[in-house]
């Protein structure tokens, strides 16, 4: 059966008026994300322009990788059980949409603002080097290579995320678990990106190829996992 | 209002036959059959945990029965056909589960794009005066009070236009007003014609607003009219009071054309069992008449779906294994 593109923007609108009107859900994700800034700007500004040799075996802007791992988890994880634990969950449910349907608006939901919130944090973070950095530690830190690997990772690395999320909130019923489980789920992400951004994992072309291929694997895997575990009989009565 | 999609059918707007769903060892509802006819207002009533909003959601598509057939809005109930049903179908549940940080119209909006209804603005203006909130659909959810979100859970139910309306327990928590507000659009909606499936704790509601009704506790375990159902457990009687007691009532009462046994209760007052008041009811006054009697009243004992509903549900608890 198609899939109807106005039920998909009827989920996608419902999604994002809700989240606009979600003080603590848009304060989480935007305060999270600037956490992970503190630890490179001090960096930034600890380092003198006589120690920008050593950051070139350093790839800081890879650190940044985290953020879209781990933004869309919390956002993810509310998708679902917020449902159930508004009441809200049945009446969606009893409306025509399909699963896919359902599944890609609050994917879409949650895809948006993270994407946006990742990009702006990067963003925000190069204005920040450039202009107060001093001038060997700018050229130190952006790097062409890694500013690609954050242009092109960060919506794969939220797809990701976003299912991982999903299936965590799809089997929950209290709010605080499934984003605490989503958060904790995406720590191995963040690890791997960590493990770049301080060069124990060598970062060249082969390991950014496989990345690459491995992370669009795995939100192809996801895409099916997440579609399956919004069956309807399980996400009503959690006993199939 | 015309259906959004496909022909209307002429067959019943609800079929099930033998319906069976069973959550591993528990079983929520067992061979269930039943008719509903289109426009009908069905009643659907049980203790807790009897299996109602299961059979709901079943006949809704959310469920899938474990054994049984059904055909909904004429179509038959198969995970092929799920999206085409609910396009027929609306649920309202016990909980109105609405957006809260959202608007009245905000909410129907996104429901209405669910249904993909033609255009939105006027079939949401429409179903907000149909269940006059008008005035209201720029208002937050949140602020709503319990009756008036019910009254846009309803219009969220109405937006498709649907041709069979689920209600589950649409009163339940509301004060007395806000319940007649319920009961009057239930009614407005019998003459619109839409067949309403209402599951209902509340035996006066179901008896006020319902053609017929079904009596579920796991079983199904009477389906009728209501007076048939207590025509049928019930005998039906007179109650004749007089002012003074009669001096020969077997003289009084015995030849009465209907009447199979009186008895006395109290000192002037007589219990008379009938198998067809129409005829018992002017004959015992004509015999009451002929004897002379001072009578204060001659009246028809009433028993109500509650007493149908207990007597029923008392029954199956008394069969059922400790």
């Amino acid at each position: 059966m198609r899939i109807s593109r106005r039920r998909v923007g009827a989920v996608l609108r419902k999604e994002l008026r809700d989240l606009r009107r979600s003080g603590n859900v848009v304060y989480a994700m935007v305060v999270l994300p600037l956490v992970f800034l503190i630890q490179p700007v001090i960096q930034v500004f600890a380092i003198p322009s006589s120690g920008s040799s050593a950051l070139h075996h350093e790839h800081t802007l890879v650190y940044m990788l985290a953020v879209p791992a781990l933004v869309p988890a919390a956002l993810a994880a509310y998708s679902i059980v917020g449902e159930r634990v508004q009441g809200t969950l049945e009446p969606l449910l009893s409306t025509p949409v399909q699963q896919k349907e359902l599944v890609l608006g609050k994917a879409l939901a949650v895809f948006v603002p993270s994407v946006a919130v990742a990009y702006a944090v990067f963003a925000l973070f190069i204005a920040i080097v450039e202009l107060f950095a001093a001038p060997g530690v700018a050229s130190a830190i952006v790097q062409v290579p890694d500013v690609v690997a954050q242009v092109v990772f960060t919506p794969l690395l939220v797809v990701w995320s976003i299912w991982v999320g999903m299936a965590i909130s799809a089997r929950s019923s209290d709010l605080r678990t499934a984003g605490q489980v989503s958060i904790l789920a995406s720590l191995p992400t963040v690890a791997v990106t960590s493990l770049i951004a301080f060069n124990v994992i060598p970062a060249d072309l082969r390991v950014a190829l496989a990345f690459g291929i491995g992370l669009l694997v795995l939100d192809r895997l996801g895409w099916r996992a997440a579609t399956a575990v919004f069956d309807r009989e399980r996400l009503i009565t959690s006993t199939k | 209002m015309a259906l959004a999609d496909g022909p209307v059918h002429d067959g019943p707007a609800l079929s099930v036959r033998s319906l069976t769903k069973r959550f591993g060892d528990r079983v929520a509802y067992r061979e269930v059959s039943f008719e509903v006819g289109r426009g009908e207002v069905f009643g659907f009533l049980g203790p807790n945990g009897a299996g109602k909003t299961t059979t709901v959601r079943t006949l809704g598509t959310l469920i899938a029965p474990s054994s049984g057939e059904a055909t909904v809005a004429g179509l038959e109930l198969t995970p092929e056909n799920g999206v085409a049903i609910r396009r027929r179908i609306a649920i309202m549940p016990e909980s109105p589960g609405l957006y809260l940080r959202l608007s009245v119209q905000d909410n129907l909006a996104c429901f209405a794009d669910l249904y993909e209804i033609p255009d939105p603005p006027d079939r949401i203006r429409r179903t907000l005066e149909a269940v006059g909130l008008a005035d209201r659909s720029h208002d937050a959810c949140g602020g709503l009070s319990k009756g008036l979100r019910q009254r846009v859970s309803l219009a969220r139910a109405l937006l498709g236009d649907p041709e069979v309306l689920f209600l589950d327990e649409p009163t339940s928590g509301l004060d007395p007003a806000a319940t007649r507000d319920v009961h009057r659009l239930i009614e407005d909606l019998r003459r619109r014609g839409v067949t309403v499936f209402l599951t209902t704790h509340r035996l006066e509601e179901a008896e006020q607003l319902c053609d017929r009704v079904a009596i579920l506790n796991t079983t199904l375990l009477t389906i009728g009219r209501p007076d048939e159902l207590r025509d049928r457990l019930f005998r039906r009687t007179l109650t004749v009071r007089t002012a003074t007691a009669l001096a020969d009532p077997d003289a009084v009462f015995g030849p009465v054309r209907g009447v199979t046994r009186w008895r006395p209760e109290g000192p002037a007052t007589y219990v008379l069992e009938a198998s067809d008041l129409s005829v018992a009811a002017p004959a015992a006054t004509r015999a009451l008449v002929a004897a002379d009697a001072d009578v204060l009243s001659l009246t028809e004992s009433h028993h109500s779906l509650e007493d149908v509903y207990l007597q029923l549900v008392d029954m199956r608890d008394g069969e059922s294994p400790a």
